[in-house]
């Protein structure tokens, strides 16, 4: 049974369309790789299913419910959450602050402050630095900041919007990791990658966005091996 | 030496005034990017509301201590309500608009909620009498007030309260996220609408709580009030630095020494040329100097594009 159901998802801006209408499923506990070039559409098709944008047309069905007419600050109580495109951490905020802020929905006090230890554990980085303001923080230790506060909401949907973009490889690796952790766990992931051939390795299944349509999807060890995804992607 | 004396305690108490009022103007600013030209208006409804008030219960014979705290209570009540609904009816719609159609939105508030309060309280000045004696106390020369010794006192709790909320609690926490970035604080699941709401019903009502003050202080009322106590207000907001909550305090505070001291010496200086009555100048010379010279404000940070 899958946990979440997009039918021919357009959206807009304005006049141009970026999503022409693209249909995936995902089932629970899966973890999804969504690849393409820049402007294909990723970004976009991430928004619309966190709430921020609204479709032109087209189906978003979650737990077998539609979302669409649910705003985007319930879709986190609901178990969904995403971890934008630049992280969007709040600068001013102390690393503790922003970590809070991910269980924001959450009302029990002592579960959010299990939580807190839980991430700390999971990123020791952070727990030396949680009075320090995010905005201080390394690129990769803000990622780990965006990861940790998505993961306070207990998401049954995490989506990542290029997690390792602007990352050295060292901690390109530790990020991807920590996804698998992630995902270990039984948290259902929607990846976003543009390194294609990193999530394709730690992905189920993948999906080839292109110019806002899919045009490939299927098992990720095919992908990987498909002519049209090494020599697009890969650089093969 | 004790003009002098006189002058800071004046000042000071005067200086509370406007950093409640500040603060209002800040913590919008803080989240909407917006200037909220009508928040002294504001002002002026609280004072109006709580002479109402204060007056029926009065003559309906209340004990005097009962009937002030009950007044003030239905001023910052009303001015709530009303604080509410301005951003719900002229600033809401208007979010998405470019940043001069919430502006021109804001002048036009402040212009109905005048004519209004002209219509209902009248063209004239209304005494705002306390019902008790306000025993003055000698300082070294110096005299203040019970009244004037409340005012401080009261406005130094109230912004205590504020940095904790804003600092130490789940509801002060999204505010400052909001401020920061809308669309990641949505994401966190905080309804921006609500917050923005809640920070309209905060600043009104530390609004009207200087309402009451300013009129007490005075002891008069009039439905112009709200124009250059505001115009000050967000004098001293610009001079912290909008949108910087500390800022708008030490704003307020400075601004009030500035004008008090300034109305003070301002004979001797100009040998007599100009009286006290110039007053007002002082702080639009310093609103001038700091767009001028520091337009990021004395706490504020430089003023980057919102993202
Ligand atoms: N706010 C916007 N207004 C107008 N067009 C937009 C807007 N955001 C995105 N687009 C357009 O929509 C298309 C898809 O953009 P999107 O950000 O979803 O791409 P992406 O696949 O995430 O790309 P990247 O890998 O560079 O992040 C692009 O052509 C882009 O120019
Ligand atoms: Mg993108």
């Amino acid at each position: 049974m899958s946990l979440l159901e997009v039918q021919d998802l357009k959206v807009s801006y304005g006049g141009i369309q970026a999503l022409k209408g693209i249909s995936l499923s995902i089932a629970q506990g899966e973890l999804v790789t969504l690849i393409g070039s820049n402007g294909a559409g990723k970004t976009t098709t991430l928004k619309a299913l966190a709430g921020l944008l609204h479709p032109a047309s087209g189906k978003i069905n979650y737990q077998e419910r539609s979302l669409l007419h649910i705003p985007a600050h319930q879709r986190v109580a609901n178990g969904i959450s995403l971890v934008p495109e630049g992280r969007g951490i709040f600068a001013r905020l102390t690393v503790e602050e922003n970590l809070l802020m991910g269980a924001y929905v959450r009302s029990d006090k002592a579960e959010t402050a299990a939580d807190l230890e839980r991430q700390y554990v999971l990123f020791p980085r952070l727990a030396e630095r949680r009075t320090q303001l995010a905005g201080t923080l390394s690129g990769g230790e803000q990622q780990m900041v965006a990861m940790a506060r998505a993961l306070m909401s207990h998401p049954t949907l995490l989506m990542l919007d290029e997690p390792s973009m602007g990352l050295a490889p060292l901690m390109v690796e530790k990020i991807f990791e920590t996804i698998r952790d992630i995902s270990a766990q039984g948290v259902t992931i929607l990846l976003v990658e543009q390194n294609a051939k990193l999530a394709l390795e730690a992905a189920q299944r993948g999906y080839v966005l292109e110019s806002g349509a899919i045009t490939l999807s299927g098992a990720a060890s095919e992908l990987l091996g498909s002519d049209a995804v090494q020599r697009a992607y890969l650089g093969a | 030496m004790d003009i002098f004396f006189q002058q800071i305690i004046n000042g000071l108490v005067q200086g509370s005034v406007y950093a409640l009022v500040a603060l209002g103007y800040t913590m919008v600013y803080g989240i909407l990017g917006l200037i909220n030209f009508a928040h002294g208006e504001v002002v002026m409804i609280g004072a109006m509301i709580a002479l109402t008030v204060l007056q029926s219960l009065l003559a309906a014979a209340f004990a005097p201590v009962l009937a002030v705290l009950l007044s003030l209570m239905a001023a910052v009540a009303v001015c709530m309500a009303l604080g509410y609904s301005i951003e719900r009816i002229a600033y809401r719609p208007l979010r998405n608009a470019p940043r001069l159609a919430p502006l021109i939105t804001a002048i036009g508030v402040s212009i109905v909620l005048q004519n209004l309060a002209m219509m209902i309280w009248g063209r004239e000045y209304h005494s705002f009498n306390l019902p008790f004696a306000s025993t003055s106390h000698h300082l070294g020369g110096a005299v203040m007030n019970d009244v004037q010794i409340v005012i401080v006192i009261v406005a130094l709790v109230i912004m205590a309260g504020l940095m904790w909320l804003v600092h130490q609690t789940r509801t002060g926490r999204a505010m400052r996220a909001v401020a920061e970035n809308p669309a990641a604080a949505t994401l966190m699941g905080v309804d921006i609408n609500r917050v923005i709401s809640v920070t309209f019903m905060l600043g009104s009502a530390l609004a009207a709580i200087a309402g009451f003050m300013v009129s007490a202080n005075y002891g008069i009322v009039h439905y112009y009030m709200g124009f250059m106590l505001g115009l000050k207000a967000f004098t001293a907001a610009v001079l912290g630095g909008i949108g910087n909550l500390r800022g708008a305090m030490l704003g307020g505070v400075l601004l009030g020494l500035i004008e008090s001291l300034g109305a003070g010496y301002i004979g001797d200086l100009t040998g007599g040329f100009l009286g006290s009555h110039y007053q007002d100048v002082f702080a639009f010379f310093v609103l001038i100097a700091v767009l001028v010279f520091r337009p990021s404000g004395l706490l504020g940070e430089k003023l980057a594009e919102r993202a």
